[in-house]
């Protein structure tokens, strides 16, 4: 059913939707309005869940790793610095193999402190062997929530699953959201069977220590799982189409790219912003396109390839820095894109809109301009200095 | 020929001669059963216990991380409630000292404020034994440990008292508090037992001898955890909703030196009689405070 409502409450219904029994949490703006929300739906009785406060995002961590553990669908979210705080049980989750779902309300990390919006806090996590989805817009966080649970519970991947949301412009922005219906939603994901897990009528021991003889094959089966990922996430989205009749998910998505000859590639709630863009921009005549990066991790490597391989003109821009060198995003594309056939000419790197510094339209326009011009890695634009 | 004793902590894991977490372990896991789930924290019995391909553990066990296990064991509890099976599976969270009392104290205090039905065994000796015998919080005055070495120039030992956990625990308002010793193991057990009957959080401290870390031969693990209790330096006591109901009362008080010579830990302070005196006092003082000595009427 559409309803008009904010990005959070939809996160709260996507969630319920899943059916987990487990939820716990920490307060960390821009996170709380989504876990009060489940705590009201829960203290409503229009949701069965055990709801655990805790006392840190370690600790809440640590408490849907151990209800999935013992077989039961659980769900936490956060928001820098908070995120930094889980960031040893993230590791841990994905070590273990846990299907677990996380939401990430994105935000800037400290210091200087700063609540607003940027991917830096998610970004930490891109080694961690979590899958990372990044949303545009909340009909797509609602969806993405959604097939995170078949993504991650596949018995081909096993791996937790974040579904990463601008915090504020996401989170706390209203906006039309279809919330689909319970029986389809059910239809779509089945109940949550774990095979190893905690079970006095079968003991096992989870999380045992892995000596060199050992340690690089559990490594490399998480590598594999990452593999299998690329190809099971884009069937997810058909399968999640073919029963909600939505496009949605899948690994990358392509806007005006097929004749483009300057191409914008970024992620998250930003990418509705350049489509204005590319769009005044063809009506200018220049040919301009964006190209949405849904599947963070794993690295759609080859489908980005092959959609910007004829593309003379590319940029990254990005919410987040790896101090240093130039963003995330911007290093895995020049990765992807070095030494392979096509007519890619530079591969640009724009860092925009940290601590939730407004992205102007204007402030896009600039980066496609200054495309012709020579290549930049790591270019922070609308910088404020003396 | 009796049968084979059935142990849910099977025998063939790598603990050290004379370990005392190992026997105190199997005697926790052995009178709590099968229908029981733990979680362990990162430390020597995890290391010692679940090295892959192989395992010590005849319940479901669940290691993650160092600090955790309080909050993955409230994460099991929440799970069995939502399944409705709560009331028919014990849950252990257990760690080192180190485990418990220094980086693990946050989970442990929220899991006791929470009100979880998790019984919490702290396994005491007395330093980060795991990682080569580092100073602890529950370290005991003057102990030589790696980090708190007896120098040239700094000829102490740990430089402060132990950290007050059973007292800490108790402040929590949690309905069973209880300190152990591997010396005692019918103690260990009655002790378990009670715990888990109990509805809500428990916290077990078990003082275990490290015959690494302590320097004494591996032979002699219980009758050094016994002379920790019999000077009063470890009294075992009970709390139960608020009230100090128990204590082990001590017959014969025997001097901290005997207690502090059976080690090497303590070697540096044998021909120091104000430092001994200073133990000396640690031990006064519990017999005090948990009123160890039968008062004859």
């Amino acid at each position: 059913m559409k309803q008009f409502i904010e990005g959070s409450k939809a996160v709260a219904l996507a969630v319920k939707l899943a059916r987990p029994g487990v939820i716990s949490a920490y307060p960390i703006t821009p996170q709380t309005h989504i876990v009060e929300e489940l705590a009201q739906l829960i203290a409503d009785g229009e949701m069965k869940a055990e709801f655990v406060n805790v006392e840190s995002e370690h600790s809440a961590a640590s408490v849907v790793l151990g209800s999935t553990a013992t077989g039961v669908r659980s769900f936490t979210a956060t928001s820098s610095q908070g995120f930094l705080l889980m960031i040893e049980v993230l590791f841990n989750i994905a070590g273990m193999r846990l299907p677990l779902v996380m939401t990430c309300a994105n935000r800037a990390i400290s210091a200087p402190l700063n609540i607003w919006n940027d991917q830096q806090d998610s970004m930490t996590a891109r080694d961690s062997g979590w899958i990372q989805l990044y949303a545009e817009n909340n009909q797509e966080v609602v969806d993405l929530h959604i097939q995170a649970y078949k993504i991650a519970e596949n018995k081909e991947i096993m791996l937790p699953v974040m579904v990463c949301m601008d915090g504020f412009i996401l989170t706390h922005g209203a906006e039309v959201v279809d919330i689909p219906d319970q029986t389809l939603v059910d239809k779509f994901l089945p109940a949550f069977e774990l095979s190893d897990k905690l079970d006095i009528n079968n003991p096992k021991t989870l999380g045992a220590f892995a000596d060199p003889d050992h340690y690089t094959e559990a490594r490399y089966a998480m590598q594999v799982a990452n593999d299998n990922a690329l190809k099971i996430i884009p069937q997810v989205a058909d399968e999640f189409k073919k029963i909600f009749g939505r496009v949605s998910g899948g690994l990358i998505e392509g806007y005006r790219i097929e004749d483009a000859e300057q191409v914008i590639v970024a992620m998250g709630s930003v990418v509705g912003t350049i489509k204005d863009v590319v769009d005044e921009l063809r009506a200018e005549g220049k040919k301009a396109g964006v190209l949405k990066i849904v599947t963070y991790r794993p690295f759609p490597a080859e489908v980005v390839y092959r959609a910007l391989k004829d593309i003379p003109q590319i940029a990254v821009l990005e919410k987040a820095v790896s101090l240093g060198a130039s963003g995330p995003l911007h290093i895995d594309l020049k990765s992807v894109l070095c030494g392979r056939e096509g007519k890619i000419s530079r591969v640009s790197g724009f860092v925009i809109g940290l601590g939730g510094r407004d992205i102007t339209k204007n402030s896009i326009r600039e980066v496609f301009d200054s495309l012709s011009k020579e290549e930049v890695s790591c270019k922070f634009v609308g910088l404020k200095l003396g | 020929m009796a049968e084979a004793f059935k142990t849910l902590f099977s025998p063939g894991h790598t603990a050290c001669a004379g370990c005392g977490q190992a026997i105190a372990a199997r005697l926790v896991v052995d009178t709590a059963g099968a229908n029981t789930i733990i979680a362990n924290n990162t430390g020597c019995l995890e290391v010692f216990s679940a090295k892959y391909p192989e395992t010590a553990w005849g319940v479901p066990w669940i290691h993650s991380l160092f600090e955790n296990a309080a909050a993955v064991a409230s994460g099991i509890e929440a799970a069995l409630k939502y399944l409705g099976l709560k009331d028919k599976i014990n849950i252990i969270a257990q760690a080192g000292d180190g485990g418990t009392a220094d980086i693990g104290l946050q989970a442990l205090s929220g899991m006791w404020e929470r009100g979880h039905d998790i019984l919490y065994v702290c396994y005491d000796n007395e330093a980060y034994m795991n990682t080569g015998v580092q100073r602890s919080g529950l370290t005991p005055f003057e102990a030589n440990t790696s980090t708190s070495p007896i120098g040239k120039i700094l000829a102490t030992g740990n430089l402060r008292p132990k950290k007050p956990m059973p007292e800490i625990a108790f402040a929590h308002g949690i309905p069973y508090v209880a300190t152990a010793s591997v010396g005692y193991p019918q103690d260990i057990q009655r002790k378990v037992k009670k715990a888990l009957a109990i509805k809500g959080p428990k916290y077990i401290q078990i003082h275990v001898s490290c015959p690494l870390g302590w320097r004494h031969a591996p032979n002699l693990t219980l009758d050094v955890s016994k002379l920790a209790v019999e000077t009063g330096l470890y009294p075992l006591i009970e709390y139960e909703n608020g009230k100090l109901t128990q204590v082990r009362k001590l017959t014969k008080v025997k001097p901290v030196e005997e207690y502090l010579k059976s080690q090497g830990r303590f070697k540096h302070i044998l021909n120091s009689p104000d430092a001994i005196k200073l133990i000396q006092a640690i031990a006064d003082s519990n017999i005090e405070k948990y009123g160890l000595i039968e008062k004859k009427a």
